[in-house]
């Protein structure tokens, strides 16, 4: 019976011939169809991925060389593009889009013999935290099909914690790939901003958007991440800067930075906080230097994130009119047919964000919130020069709750992006953040904590979360399914 | 003259109390190989949709990447311009919704163009002068909507959708329909000189929106403007801003406020008519492209493209006066094209009669071009040069040369000036034996007319001349002619 523990095992056990891609493909496909209930695929490319293990294990028998993400099995959220698939967004208004090129991540994943299963479900264009905005259905949290699975990148997150592929790459706004992983007991990276080409990525806000990865370890984000970064002749906000991921860390006494103020808010769970706590009190023990880091922004970064997110979402989504593809609304003028289609086709979070965008960037209103909020963009940006001169990295919690029930906080808006208050900020600063899955919950929920290193420096980011993995090893298991 | 319906005393009067301000914005579609922000190409002429990839389709995911040839191109022009170039460069998103605009917004510049303030000179009928530059932003085009193929709908064509251009903004610094449309032809003389844009204004190549006010003489605070948009032609620049003129002059006569307006041009009739007020203006909703990082040109950057730059005709048309002493007639005509310059630029390298160099370009080689439709590199610089030497040596006369030996070297390009001047029988002659023959011939055939001189009538000395040389087919040395008529005539 195949069985999936990390790439390196599962790539030395294809090399011995004890495995094979194909029993891989098969092993996912059974999985993600006996587990249709959870939504979290949308798709499977059943004959395809079929298809490409048996090629793979042709390739591999025939002693020619082997790509890095040879036979790994990966799914895809829904805004990723993956030539001649289907690409919604988990919109209406792109139901049957199909899209025509692919994404410079997909070309590389695929360059490097990765076998792409399907594609996930997810938030409508990746506004949400609770995958309840999809227009294809909710995604249920494995653990507890009562609960969220978190969002945006809910289907995603459910796909690696219920073992319906390897990896998934999802995107990460504010949150969508730290969060879901959070609720579901996977790690979640989301790499510096421009680590990762967006070419092929549904834009939401593109000084935020960044790909992530959902990985049962932080080895195999690492090995993922490796692949898919680097500069892109099609994106230019894509960095030059290389990634090489050794998985051989020295032993350091790593400096960590933590807000006290995080812990003290208002929303989080007691238990949450006192865990996060303790275990940070624990890693002075185990060598680490600890220190507060005084911080008074914490009120500010939500409101900042969401006037300057929906400031570009009501920009880049100005494109789905209907007009060149996509779902349309026929009516008898051109104003009309695009107000009609617009109107019809994009769920309700989407439309409050275009028009909570819409009027932020108004004449008149420019001044008193963008600007305001680039504002307190910038000066996040030198507290976090002035934090990373200090410390290696900063822990936080990475949500205030745990995975909260389906349906819970469905009507306040308000209550649902004061949620992302932990998350937000790395994409504000454009710095590595991962979210690590080390704690249970006396509600039965995984949890786990946010690290987040300098801007490009995720080979910090990374050792020490192994590091932070390997003190906590007792509950270092993803949420058993 | 009278407008249309309009009643009023004679305009002339009534205009005199007026002064027209003109500011225009040209927009000029660069003649890079692909588009602004992605690698489709930009051409005119091809099939609809054919120049369409996944980005000018604004496909999901897609992002854009600047062309460097077109910000190359837009410093050149901001150079030729006589602008400060600014050296942090950012793009900014201007929204709109309309179906030939594919990413439902325009990749333009807001805040911080390209190109600051600058000039550009301008040779009206009472002197030079320099129009002021209020700026040169870059922006992409948007693409074409067709309204007239099908009566229930409208077509898109977005070949052109991301195609490059710049947009050259002028202060409100005209004050005649004359100015301004001297001012889009010098205009697209520079950007056809520096090769950025082919500045074919029927292919849209060139497209000019005109803000027109007017105000009594004297008062310094401008009046209320009307915008007349997409002007195709440097007439229908003239036309459309003659009648905004007349039509604003008449409205104040009459007592009638003027509305802030932006307006099309009719060519059929050559009037406006108003499109939108302004309080149907939009929100834009600009904010700098995320997409995008700032474009930073270095000193050296621009340095060396205006090392590079061609010498430009403004220059070239001092240097042609003060340097080689050409009359303004000749330094215009010579500096009008590129080609003409470069040719001039060629001749003077073989010689240093400045002034002849001109006549000939001028004369003989420009009517040749005209008439005979041959390029200007028909004759090769160094045979212009040879053919005014020979005549400064006074071995050919100019006409000859002009009229029978240019002919011949246009035929047959290999033989020597001097083998054709000599198969056509025109070289001149000094030999004295052969003048005075001609001499006396002449004077033999006219004896009324050598009596008529010989009683005073010294002005008929250049009859006696021109028979010569007709006689001589125009081989005889004018020069010592005269004297030998003189001379022969005494006696």
């Amino acid at each position: 019976m195949f069985s999936f523990h990390s790439i390196k095992d599962y790539q030395s056990l294809l090399l011995n011939g004890k495995a094979t891609c194909a029993d891989a493909v098969s092993y996912y496909i059974k999985n993600i169809e006996q587990n249709k209930h959870l939504n979290a695929f949308l798709e499977i490319y059943k004959e395809e991925a079929l298809e490409r293990a048996a090629l793979l294990d042709a390739k591999r028998k025939a002693g020619n060389a082997l790509g890095k993400l040879h036979g790994i099995v990966i799914g895809l959220k829904d805004v990723i593009s993956f030539k001649g698939h289907k690409l919604s967004a988990g919109s209406r208004i792109l139901e049957n889009f199909q899209a025509v090129y692919n994404a410079t991540a997909v070309e590389r994943l695929l360059q490097e013999d990765a076998i792409i299963i399907g594609r996930q479900n997810c938030d409508e264009f990746a506004m949400g935290s609770s995958n309840e905005n999809s227009a294809y259905g909710n995604v249920l949290n494995a653990a507890d099909n009562s609960r969220v699975p978190g969002g945006s990148s809910g289907g995603s997150a459910v796909a690696v914690q219920a073992k319906l592929c390897m990896i998934s790459l999802g995107s990460d706004t504010g949150g969508s790939v730290r969060q879901p992983a959070d609720f579901c007991g996977v790690v979640g990276l989301k790499p510096s901003y421009g680590r990762v080409s967006r070419y092929g990525v549904i834009a939401y806000a593109s000084s935020f958007d960044q790909i992530g990865i959902f990985a049962n370890s932080v080895e195999d984000a690492g090995l993922i991440l490796e692949v898919i970064a680097g500069k892109d002749d099609f994106d230019s906000t894509a960095t030059k800067d290389i990634f090489k991921f050794s998985g051989q860390h020295e032993k350091k006494n790593f400096k960590i930075g933590y807000f006290p103020a995080t812990f003290n808010h208002p929303g989080i769970d007691p238990e949450i906080a006192v865990t996060q706590k303790n275990f940070i009190s624990h890693l002075q023990k185990e060598g680490f230097e600890v220190s507060q880091i005084e911080f008074d922004l914490l009120d500010y970064i939500v409101p900042a994130y969401y006037i300057l997110t929906t400031a570009e979402a009501s920009s880049n989504l100005a494109r789905y009119d209907g007009l060149k593809y996509g779902a349309q609304q026929p009516a008898k003028d051109l104003n009309e047919q695009i107000n009609l289609t617009r109107s019809q086709f994009f769920g309700k979070e989407v439309q409050r964000r275009i028009m909570l965008g819409t009027f932020v960037l108004s004449e008149g209103y420019y001044e008193a919130y963008i600007t305001q909020a680039q504002k307190v963009r910038n000066i996040l940006l030198k507290k976090i020069k002035e934090i990373f001169a200090e410390v290696d990295a900063i822990v936080s919690p990475v949500s205030p709750t745990t995975a909260f029930k389906t349906g819970e906080k469905n009507n306040d808006p308000i209550a649902m992006f004061l949620a992302d208050i932990y998350t937000v900020f790395a994409n504000l600063t454009g710095i590595p953040a991962i979210s690590i899955p080390l704690f249970k919950h006396s509600n039965g929920m995984p949890f786990g904590l946010q690290i987040m290193a300098s801007h490009l420096n995720e080979v910090t980011l990374l050792a020490i979360s192994e590091h932070l993995a390997e003190v906590n090893k007792t509950v270092n298991q993803p949420a058993n399914v | 003259m009278l407008t249309k319906g309009i009643f009023l005393p004679p305009m002339s009067e009534a205009a005199q109390k007026y002064e027209a301000v003109i500011g225009l914005e040209v927009h000029a579609r660069l003649s890079t190989k692909s588009k602004l922000f992605c690698s489709d190409a930009n051409s005119y002429g091809a099939a609809p949709n054919e120049n369409v990839g996944v980005i000018t389709l604004a496909h999901p995911g897609i992002l854009p990447k600047t062309n460097k040839k077109a910000i190359e191109y837009a410093v050149m022009m901001g150079i030729a311009c006589n602008c400060s170039i600014n050296q942090k460069n950012y793009f900014a998103r201007k929204h709109y919704f309309y179906p030939d605009l594919p990413k439902g917004f325009q990749t333009s510049q807001h805040t911080v163009p390209i190109c600051g303030p600058g000039f550009v000179t301008i040779k009206t009928s009472t002197g030079e002068r320099n129009v002021k530059l209020h700026h040169i932003h870059l922006e992409e085009d948007a693409g074409k909507s067709i309204h007239d193929m099908d009566e229930d709908y409208s077509y898109i064509d977005l070949n052109r959708a991301g195609t490059p251009l710049i947009e050259i903004v002028t202060e409100p610094d005209m004050h005649s329909a004359e100015e301004a449309g001297l001012f889009v032809t010098e205009l697209r003389k520079l950007v056809r000189w520096i090769n950025v844009c082919d500045g074919n204004m029927e292919e849209g190549s060139m497209r000019c929106d005109a803000n027109v006010s007017i105000r009594l003489k004297g008062e310094t605070k401008l009046g209320t403007k009307a915008e007349v948009k997409n002007l195709n032609s440097i007439r229908n620049v003239r036309k459309a801003i003659e009648f905004e003129i007349d039509r604003m002059i008449g409205m104040l006569e009459r007592g009638e406020k003027i509305y802030q307006q932006t307006r099309s041009f009719d060519a059929s009739n050559d009037t406006t008519f108003a499109i939108r007020e302004k309080e149907e203006a939009n929100d834009y909703r600009y904010f700098p492209e995320p997409d995008l990082p700032p474009v930073s040109l270095s000193n050296e950057y621009v340095i060396n493209i205006k090392n590079n730059l061609p010498a430009l005709p403004q220059v070239l048309y001092k240097k042609y006066q003060t340097e080689f002493g050409l009359n303004e007639y000749d330094a215009a005509q010579l500096t009008l094209e590129k080609e003409i310059a470069d040719y001039f630029e060629s001749v003077i390298q073989h010689t240093t009669n400045y002034k002849a160099a001109a006549n000939w370009i001028n004369g003989p080689i420009k009517q040749l071009i005209n008439e005979e439709g041959i390029s200007l590199n028909t004759v090769s610089a160094n045979r212009l040069a040879e053919m005014i030497e020979i005549v400064d040596k006074g071995e050919v006369s100019f006409s000859n040369a002009a009229s029978k030996l240019l002919p011949a070297i246009i035929k047959n390009n290999t033989e020597s000036i001097a083998v054709l001047a000599s198969q056509l029988n025109i070289i001149q002659t000094g030999d004295a034996g052969q003048l005075q023959e001609w001499v006396n011939t002449v004077i033999n055939k006219m004896p009324e007319k050598v009596a008529e001189y010989k009683k005073g009538k010294k002005g008929l000395i250049g009859l006696f001349v021109g028979e010569v040389k007709k006689l001589s087919k125009g081989r005889a040395d004018l020069k010592s002619v005269t004297q030998l008529l003189e001379d022969a005539l005494k006696s």
